[in-house]
């Protein structure tokens, strides 16, 4: 292969990656993000494979079988938990604008500027080989795709000259990219979403290339998974493989702790904690990563092994170091695409964890580092400068290349002496020691400052002695006596078997003492002394932040005095004049006041002000520059409980206080509709006892009027006489009807009713009701037609109440028709799955307006019509009847003239 | 959500299981020279755990609550 066609599409690759950086922060400006999705943010947790994983797992893999796995075990594990865990830090990082691993773990002691130092300097020297590893893959697999197709180890090819090592060529390349695409602005919400998306992409490129390659062992190289292990089994040197445990694979002690690691390290390596916590768009993005990620994980870690046990059997004899499997494999057998893609997907996985490295750490170093003690070099007068922000960005870009500088420096004068695994291991370590301090911080309140510095010092240090010092005595630059009887001949302080501690392997034995160390001191000082003010304050905030939220996130437990101008000039002087302005109007907003006007600088402003501004140049910092603007009052701890207790219990009551009174909304509701109710109730009795008295007087008047005529006058003629009396009976009868129906409607209002189902035959019942009524029709001239069908479904009812309802609709029919050329229509019909009777009429109409009206009691005394002919409780009862049948009612407007009442019942089915 | 939500609570159900499946004394008992469809019974029962607790994972996190 030619070099040039390496090189090329190296830089081609690397452009690509500039590329999508640009595009997506363009989108970012124009305000649609790209990487505001579950999936995007999955893909850039997986910035945790790293070359380690492309190369290292093959090689590690080769050696003991099964001792890459618990690296991508640990971290399945670990966010299970993170529901919990990451979900509080994720909160606690939102509301505090946390900007790194050494931001969060310093405000959470009490904005100490000393504890975020400390964690900066050990985040650095432990990731700084974990970085030069990362440079040492790219030129390592650069020089042995070089020789393609001859296969050299890169022992053997020696270290390329300066200006020729590609691992010089790509870090330059990758400190631009972060400085182009991690220092563009300084911004209080500290997102990259170009890194975001370059990461992502990098992710999908290193996962195919993988499985390519692994594909290709598996099904071309070989015969399936099945025949590789087979090949294994066969060999008496391979076969301990098949079960490594207890042998090439060492103990289940060690199998544990690398997996323990591995939990922490997902949590506390700073390029993990930039990508889940800082760069994360939506806490429910969580949701989809819990099982995404792990998924990723299991997938590139798949053809690991037939990758390592396919290299084994290939390269049997030869020297070939398994670190490079991935990549000779395909060279031995001339795959020259397939090498190619190989080497971009090392590359990929190398670059993504370089770039999301360096800016974790350069934020550290300028927030937690360089800014508090530039802060504190009272000469410089920094709070007088008038753009500071200049200078962060250049104190960030500075930092950037220098560790950048330094991880390849590290490669070249240490990196030859490790195999990558074991470098990746004491990165892995060192982060580990922030776990104590910083899960303690989230849900032990009583953990202090002075408990976290011992513990992280305390654990570093035997880090240090334990991993790093064997690690440089192996490279040569300590002599090695050091380490095999200890520092002045003392026995007892050997680094790798410390207090005749012996028989672990290093990582083991280290984690187990730097564990022993960091966490003792951390518990024990925490309990020994009592919390300052801004630690106890902290502490609260931190453990409780998802019940104090509601409590201003803080801004309640400061007092002072301060000018808003002035917060604002501060403010200013770091973000720039646009930013500042727009926090502040954004905050006026919320508080419903103006700015610049009648804002006041209150607690909540210079906490919303000092906020800001940790967003920018972390919380310590932060605090040091709102202190000189602003004149606080300092609180004592008693004072502080007070608040703090006030202030819980003040949300408590509130909380309870919203229950009582939302308990009373609801019952003041049902109360009021209740008593609507009764109103209406008794507005409809008292309208009823006024129509039925109404209704009772017309017909005893006229009996009273012609039993008084006929009382007085003995003489009247025997005709006259028979016309009053036929009157009178007629009233009567009126009177009489309408008690009953009086008497009727009560007894189904109260449920007594006598309904006396059975099988109906409605065709007869309704020719009955025609021809008991045939003498009214015939007396008014109304010719009446009825329409049946042939076939009529039965139904079950009380067949005199349904009389009842006929009667009464053909009635009111025919008081209604046109007099003299009356007609009346009756028809039955079956009307899916109820029978329907129709009665048209074509009199008058029904008023649209009291179409529902005249159903209700008395309803004709509304409409006005006609009234006076009827008692108005009729369609009523009809009503009453029908509906406990199952039926329903109601009168429509048919085309021409008249009404057309209607009612259905259910059909007996089967 | 509270902090401590049946979710989570499953969740970290989950996590305990997890150091089962992968710790002492679960893995000497798989620790054997044995072959199932022709891989290593370690290997298989390694990824089929892995593959099945990633799928309580999300069938906890996608569906309870």
């Amino acid at each position: 292969m030619e070099t040039w066609v390496i090189v090329v599409s190296s830089f081609a690759y690397l452009g690509l990656l500039f590329a999508i950086a640009y595009y997506a922060d363009a989108c970012a400006d124009a305000g649609r993000s790209i990487i505001a999705s579950p999936y995007v943010y999955s893909l850039s947790l997986a910035v945790y494979a790293t070359a380690w994983t492309f190369y290292g797992s093959v090689g590690r893999a080769a050696e003991n079988g099964v001792g890459f796995l618990p690296i991508y075990i640990g971290p399945t594990l670990m966010i299970a938990l993170w529901w919990v865990v990451m979900r509080k830090i994720l909160r606690i990082s939102k509301l505090n604008r946390i900007t790194s691993l050494a931001d969060f773990i310093a405000s959470r002691y009490g904005k100490s500027a000393l504890l975020g130092g400390v964690v900066t300097v050990i985040a650095v020297v432990g990731i700084l080989p974990y970085i030069s590893l990362q440079l040492k893959a790219i030129s390592t697999s650069f020089s042995v795709l070089l020789q393609y197709p001859d296969i050299v180890m890169p022992a053997e090819l020696g270290r390329p000259p300066l200006i020729k090592d590609t691992g010089l060529w790509v870090a330059l390349i990758l400190a631009a990219f972060t400085i182009l695409f991690g220092t563009r602005h300084l911004d209080a919400a500290e997102h990259h979403e170009g890194m975001v998306a370059a990461i992502a992409f990098e992710s999908v490129v290193k996962l195919v290339a993988f499985v390519a390659l692994g594909a290709w062992v598996t099904w071309g190289l070989y015969d399936g998974f099945g025949d590789i292990f087979a090949r294994i089994a066969a060999d008496p040197d391979l076969r301990p493989m098949l079960a490594p445990f207890g042998g090439v694979g060492g103990d289940y002690s060690s199998w544990f702790w690398l997996t323990a690691l591995s939990m922490f390290a997902i949590l506390f390596l700073p390029r993990q904690f930039q990508v889940t916590v800082i760069e994360n768009k939506d806490e429910d993005h969580l949701r989809k990563a819990i099982w995404l990620f792990p998924l990723y994980m299991l997938a590139i870690n798949i053809f690991v092994l037939p990758v390592a046990f396919g290299g084994l059997l290939h390269f049997r004899g030869a020297t070939v170091e398994a670190d490079t499997f991935v990549l000779t494999l395909p060279m031995a057998r001339e795959q020259e695409v397939l090498a190619l893609t190989v080497f971009l997907g090392g590359l990929s996985a190398a670059t993504g964890m370089v770039i999301v490295e360096t800016i974790a750490l350069s934020t550290m170093v300028c927030n937690d580092l360089v800014m508090p003690v530039l802060l504190r070099l009272h000469f410089l007068r920094l709070n007088e400068w008038r753009d500071l922000a200049r200078v962060l960005l250049a104190i960030r870009r500075g930092a950037i290349v220098l560790i950048v500088l330094l991880g390849y420096l590290y490669f070249r004068l240490a990196g030859e002496a490790y195999a990558l695994v074991s470098i990746g291991l004491i990165s892995f370590a060192a982060v580990a020691q922030f776990a104590p301090a910083a899960l303690g911080g989230i849900f032990w309140k009583r953990g202090t400052r002075l408990g976290a510095l011992c513990g992280l010092a305390a654990g570093f240090l035997v880090w240090g002695y334990t991993l790093l010092l064997p690690a440089f005595a192996r490279s040569g630059w300590l002599p090695s006596g050091f380490l095999e009887s200890g520092p002045l001949g003392l026995e007892a302080l050997k680094p790798l078997a410390l207090f005749g501690v012996a028989g672990l392997d290093p990582i083991t034995h280290a984690m187990m003492w730097s564990m022993l160390a960091n966490i003792g001191a951390y518990v024990g000082l925490s309990l020994a002394a009592s919390p300052g003010v801004d630690e106890h304050r902290q502490a609260a905030l931190f453990v409780d932040v998802f019940r104090a939220e509601g409590a201003a996130g803080g801004a309640h437990l400061w007092r002072g005095t301060a000018s808003a101008p002035e917060l604002y000039g501060l403010l200013a002087r770091f973000l720039g004049h646009d930013a500042a302005e727009e926090a502040f109007r954004a905050y006026a907003a919320r508080k419903g006041l103006e700015w610049p006007g009648s804002l006041a600088a209150d607690a909540e402003l210079v906490h919303h002000v000092e906020v800001q501004l940790a967003g920018a140049i972390g919380a310590s910092s932060a605090r040091v520059m709102v202190a000189s603007v602003a004149k606080e009052e300092a609180l004592t701890l008693s004072e502080l409980r007070g608040l703090l207790d006030e202030a819980s219990q003040i949300v408590a009551y509130s909380v309870r206080l919203e229950q009582k009174s939302r308990e009373l909304e609801a019952a003041t509701a049902e109360l009021r509709a209740a008593n609507e109710r009764l109103k209406e109730l008794d507005r409809l009795k008292d309208d009823f006892v006024a129509t039925v008295t109404h209704e009772l007087r017309t017909p005893l008047t006229s009996i009273r009027a012609f039993s008084q005529i006929l009382y007085d006058n003995p003489n009247v003629e025997p005709a006259q006489r028979a016309k009053f009396l036929a009157i009178i009976t007629k009233e009567t009868d009126r009177l009489t009807r309408l008690i009953n129906q009086v008497l009727d409607l009560a007894r189904i209002d109260a449920g007594k009713a006598d309904w006396r189902p059975s099988l109906v035959d409605v065709r007869s019942l309704v020719a009955d009701a025609l021809a008991g009524m045939g003498s009214v029709f015939e007396e008014r001239g109304i010719t009446v037609r009825m329409h049946p069908v042939d076939r009529l479904p039965s139904v079950r009812a009380d067949k005199d109440r349904i009389t009842q309802v006929v009667v009464n609709l053909l009635s009111n029919a025919a008081k209604f028709c046109r007099p003299q050329q009356g007609r009346v229509d009756v028809s039955l019909a079956a009307d899916g799955e109820f029978l329907r009777v129709d009665v048209r009429d074509n009199g008058p109409g029904v008023d649209a307006r009291d179409r529902d009206a005249i159903f209700d009691r008395f309803g004709q005394a509304s409409g006005g019509f006609a009234a006076g002919q009827g008692s108005g409780l009729g369609l009523h009862i009809s009503r009453r009847i029908v509906e406990h049948f199952g039926g329903r009612i109601w009168v429509s407007a048919p085309a021409g003239e008249g009404s057309c009442f209607s009612f259905t019942l259910p059909q007996v089915t089967g | 959500m509270g902090e401590f939500d049946v979710r989570a609570q499953r969740l970290a159900a989950l996590c305990l299981l997890g150091f089962v499946l992968f710790g002492y004394p679960l893995l000497a008992v798989f620790n054997v020279p044995v072959m199932l469809f022709g891989i290593p019974v370690l290997y298989v029962y390694f990824f089929v755990a892995w593959g099945a607790l990633i799928g309580l994972f999300a069938l906890v996190i996608e569906r309870g609550g």
